[in-house]
């Protein structure tokens, strides 16, 4: 799944406040009751109900420079995605962390953004990968910085999921590209 | 979708395709909307985009639009061509449609302005 956001240039930093006022209205995407039932939602549908909710909050904050895009990210390779080979400024995600038929997966989504920006992706791991996040980055010849360490509180949603709700600690990580080519005053 | 979206897809996902760029635009239901001109914005997408490709989808929505035929020079400067290729780029939206992979004519949807680019399994 992917969001397309053109760069904004307002040059106006934001106050932390600020931005926590705003993220206070922002409606969380609510998983579908229907994952609870005994048949499981197509990966289409939960996709497509996710960037529904997003395009409803972008429209909530008149938010108008803003395109959605619907995409696996694990079919596009670098030599697939050659046209986008660094048009993108800066990656913001958070990748699926992966579960024992997926594992990888988080560190295929940061290859993917690190083909498509020559510059910086910010992204969301497991802290207990952290090792091997780093072996990668450097495998890579890509910076790696933990920006932030974090506990999110998952409820349950899956009707394998034995707790009611989970603790994990996350890593919020920081990848550059080691010369970055934009100007020094355009740099996150 | 707007038309600077489009100029970054491609249908190279599918087994067999070399380029799968540009993909053609049938569109159903095309809306016009204001964006705020920003003209650095528009300046900076600018060495991004694939022109002719830019020319060709403006023409799939009816609009040729007096885009000219080549990006002109100092284009950084020039604020008349800054605006009308931030109309073509930001102000089109494709909402309902088709866009069609050039090489093996295989249709992508557009619907509720979010182009599909799923493939099925065989396809893959």
């Amino acid at each position: 799944m992917d969001g397309f956001f053109p760069q904004m240039a307002c040059g106006r930093g934001m106050k932390l406040k600020e931005l926590e006022s705003h993220l206070g209205d922002v409606d969380v995407f609510e998983k579908p009751k229907v994952l609870l039932e005994q048949y499981p939602t197509t990966p289409h549908l939960a996709d497509e109900d996710a960037l529904e909710m997003c395009r409803q909050n972008a429209d909530f904050f008149d938010i108008e420079n803003i395109d959605l895009e619907l995409h696996d990210v694990t079919s596009m390779a670098p030599e697939v995605i050659e046209r986008l080979k660094g048009t993108v400024d800066t990656v913001v995600m958070n990748p699926p962390f992966g579960t024992k038929r997926n594992e990888g997966i988080d560190m295929e989504f940061v290859k993917t953004a690190l083909h498509l920006t020559d510059n910086v992706v910010y992204s969301l791991h497991k802290s207990s990968t952290r090792e091997h996040i780093e072996k990668k980055a450097e495998d890579w010849g890509v910076k790696m910085e933990v920006l932030a360490k974090m506990r999110f509180d998952l409820k349950q949603t899956l009707k394998f999921h034995k707790k009611k709700s989970l603790d994990i600690e996350v890593d919020f990580i920081k990848f550059s590209h080691k010369k970055s080519k934009l100007k020094p005053q355009n740099k996150v | 979708m707007k038309l600077l979206t489009h100029n970054m897809l491609t249908s190279n996902i599918i087994k067999g395709v070399s380029k799968g760029f540009p993909l053609k635009i049938v569109a159903s239901k095309v809306e016009e909307k204001e964006v705020d001109f920003v003209p650095e914005f528009t300046a900076r997408m600018i060495p991004k985009i694939d022109w002719p490709a830019l020319r060709q989808a403006a023409a799939d929505l009816g609009k040729p639009d007096n885009l000219p035929e080549n990006v002109v020079e100092k284009y950084e400067e020039n604020e008349e061509f800054l605006k009308k290729t931030h109309h073509v780029l930001m102000e089109l939206e494709v909402l309902e449609g088709e866009l069609i992979c050039p090489e093996t004519g295989r249709k992508f949807p557009v619907s509720n302005g979010i182009p599909n680019m799923l493939l099925r399994e065989d396809e893959v």
